[in-house]
C-alpha cells in the first residue's frame, strides 16, 4: 500500500495476490480485474463450470424492527410486507424525480428482519438515504462487515456441497442463513445459476480455500464479471442506470408491482406515475454491432440519416455470444428488435441493430 | 541485419532494409488482456511520430498504438481481422500490426534497445 492510498482493500486481498490477480480501481476499491487465465477464459469458465468472485466491495445492511416492512416499502417501490420469508427481490432506491439512486436486492429473513445488498459505489449514499428515511419508523439500519463471495455457474451447487455448504434447497431468488452470521442467496449477476454468500471475515479464507480446492472452481475477476452481466442484459448502476434515468426508461418496470405503481406510497411514486402516463421518451435496449468492432460506453447512436437517437451505456465483447455486445438508450420509436442504427466510433459509423436482451439465455434454477 | 527498438509506450519497431515492422510488446499485450478487435490503418496512410496508428480493443477497453516514427503505411497484418488474439500469443511475431516506410530512420535513435526496455518494465 502506498502513501496516500485512499482505496479500500478487500479482506482477502492477499489470496488474490497469491492467485496472481491484476488489480485496478473500481468504485473506490482496489479490486482484482483479471487473473493469469485472462478475462476470456474466466468468462467461459463461469458459464461452463463455477466462477468464484470476491464481491466484498458490495455493502450489506440489515433492516430490523417492528416497522421494517413499512420502512422498506417507503424507501423502495417494493411490497415488503408481501415478501415471503426467505424470498429475495430486485428493487431500486428512487429520488423524488424517480431517478435511480441505486439498485438493490432485498431479502426477507424474518417477520421484522430484512437484508439489503447495495452497490459498492453507492454504499455511503444508500446508507445516508436509508437512515434518513428510517427517521420516524421503528427500525434500525445496520451496515455489516462481511466477506461477500459469489459462486456462479452450473457447477456452483455441487462445489458448495463439496465445501460443506449444501444450499440445494434454495431456488432462484431465495435465501437462507446457513450458519451464525452467514447469509446466502441463490442469485447473482452473471445470468447463470449460482449463489452469493456473505460470511464473517474470520471464516472467509478457509471457506474460499475449500471452494478453490475443487478443480471446477476458480477465481474470476471484475473484467469477466462485467462481460458476464452485460451478456446477461443486467444493468450496472453508474453506467446503464443512474439518478438521471428512471425505471420506465431503464426497462426495469417489471421490478415494480403494478399495484404499487398505481397506489404509490414510495419515494418517487408521483414522478414515476407521471413518466408512465406520458410514456418514457427513451428506453434501454440491447445493441448488437455488426462485425467484430466493439461499441462502448459513451458512443453516440444515430439513425440512418445521421441524427442522434441515443447513446451506448455499456459495451464490449461477449465471449460466450462470440460477438461484440452493448446496451444503451434509444428514442422509444426505435426500440424494436432489429432496428438498424449507426454508432459513431472514432469518426467511423459502425452499423448496429437493436437486439433483445439477454444476449445469452439466463439459466437460473427456478425450482 | 535487423534491429529492434522499443518505445516508452510499449511499441516495438524492427527495421530491415528501409522497411519497419511495428507491434506492441509482450508486456503491453499482457496489460491489455485478450484482444478482440484491431483497427488497422489504410495502406498508404502517412503517419507522424506519436500519432495514433492502430487501436487495439480488449474485452474491456480500447487502447491507442502510436507510430514510433514518421512514415507511410506499407502493409497491415490482415490476419488480425479474423484472429486478433495473435497479438496476445505472438506479439513480436505473427501478431505484428503494420509495416511502414520510414521518412527518417534517425528518429529511432532516441528509442530504447531490448535490454533498456526490459529494465524499464521490470
Amino acid at each position: 500500500m502506498s502513501v496516500g492510498d485512499t482505496q479500500k482493500h478487500l479482506p482477502l486481498e492477499a489470496m488474490h495476490e497469491e492467485a496472481g490477480a491484476r488489480f485496478g480501481a473500481f468504485a473506490g476499491w482496489h479490486m482484482p480485474l483479471t487473473y493469469p487465465t485472462g478475462v476470456m477464459k474466466e468468462h467461459l469458465h463461469t458459464r461452463e463450470k463455477a466462477g468464484l468472485f470476491d464481491i466484498s466491495h458490495m455493502q450489506l445492511f440489515t433492516v430490523e424492527g417492528a416497522e421494517a416492512a413499512a420502512f422498506l416499502s417507503r424507501a423502495c417501490p417494493l411490497d415488503a410486507a408481501g415478501l415471503g420469508e426467505g424470498k429475495s427481490k430486485y428493487t431500486v432506491l428512487l429520488n423524488e424525480r424517480a431517478g435511480i439512486i441505486d439498485d438493490l436486492i432485498v431479502t426477507r429473513l424474518g417477520a421484522e428482519r430484512f437484508m439489503v445488498v447495495a452497490n459498492a459505489g453507492n454504499a455511503a449514499k444508500d446508507e445516508a438515504r436509508l437512515i434518513s428515511v428510517a427517521d420516524g419508523f421503528a427500525v434500525t439500519v445496520t451496515p455489516l462487515e462481511r466477506v461477500f463471495l459469489a459462486l456462479q455457474g452450473p457447477e456452483a451447487e455441487g462445489v458448495l456441497i463439496g465445501a460443506g455448504l449444501d444450499l440445494s434447497d434454495l431456488t432462484f431468488m431465495t435465501a437462507a442463513e446457513p450458519r451464525q452470521d452467514w447469509f446466502a442467496t441463490r442469485s447473482g449477476y452473471t445470468g447463470e445459476d449460482g449463489f452469493e454468500i456473505a460470511l464473517p471475515l474470520g471464516e472467509a479464507q478457509a471457506f474460499a480455500e475449500k471452494i478453490l480446492a475443487d478443480e471446477r472452481a476458480q477465481w474470476i475477476g471484475l473484467a469477466a464479471r462485467d462481460s458476464l452481466r452485460l451478456e446477461a442484459g443486467l444493468c450496472l448502476h453508474g453506467q446503464d442506470i443512474d439518478e438521471t434515468t428512471d425505471p420506465a426508461s431503464a426497462a426495469i418496470l417489471w421490478a415494480i408491482p403494478k399495484r404499487l405503481r398505481e397506489e404509490g406510497g414510495f419515494i418517487g411514486a408521483d414522478a414515476l406515475r407521471r413518466i408512465i402516463a406520458e410514456g418514457a421518451k427513451e428506453r434501454r435496449v440491447g445493441l448488437k454491432p455488426e462485425g467484430r468492432q466493439p461499441v462502448r460506453s459513451g458512443v453516440r447512436l444515430m439513425n440512418e440519416e445521421g441524427k442522434t437517437v441515443g447513446r451506448v451505456t455499456s459495451g464490449g465483447f461477449g465471449p460466450s455470444a462470440g460477438h461484440p455486445v452493448a446496451m444503451g438508450y434509444v428514442t422509444t420509436a426505435l426500440t424494436d428488435a432489429g432496428t438498424p442504427l449507426l454508432a459513431e466510433v472514432r469518426g467511423n459509423r459502425v452499423p448496429v441493430h437493436v437486439h433483445s436482451l439477454p444476449f445469452t439465455p439466463h439459466r437460473y434454477r427456478k425450482g | 541485419m535487423s534491429k529492434t527498438y522499443f518505445t516508452e509506450d510499449h511499441e516495438w519497431i524492427r527495421v530491415e532494409g528501409g522497411t519497419a515492422t511495428v507491434g506492441i510488446t509482450d508486456y503491453a499485450q499482457e496489460q491489455l488482456g485478450d484482444l478482440v478487435f484491431v483497427e488497422l490503418p489504410e495502406t498508404g496512410k502517412a503517419l507522424a511520430k506519436g500519432e495514433t496508428a492502430v487501436v487495439v480493443e480488449s474485452v474491456k477497453a480500447a487502447s491507442d498504438v502510436y507510430a514510433p516514427a514518421d512514415g507511410e503505411v506499407a502493409e497491415v497484418n490482415e490476419a488480425l481481422s479474423s484472429d486478433p488474439s495473435l497479438v496476445n500469443t505472438a506479439p513480436m511475431g505473427d501478431g505484428w500490426l503494420w509495416k511502414m516506410k520510414l521518412s527518417d530512420e534517425s528518429q529511432l535513435d532516441g528509442l530504447m534497445d531490448e535490454a533498456a526496455y526490459k529494465k524499464s518494465v521490470a
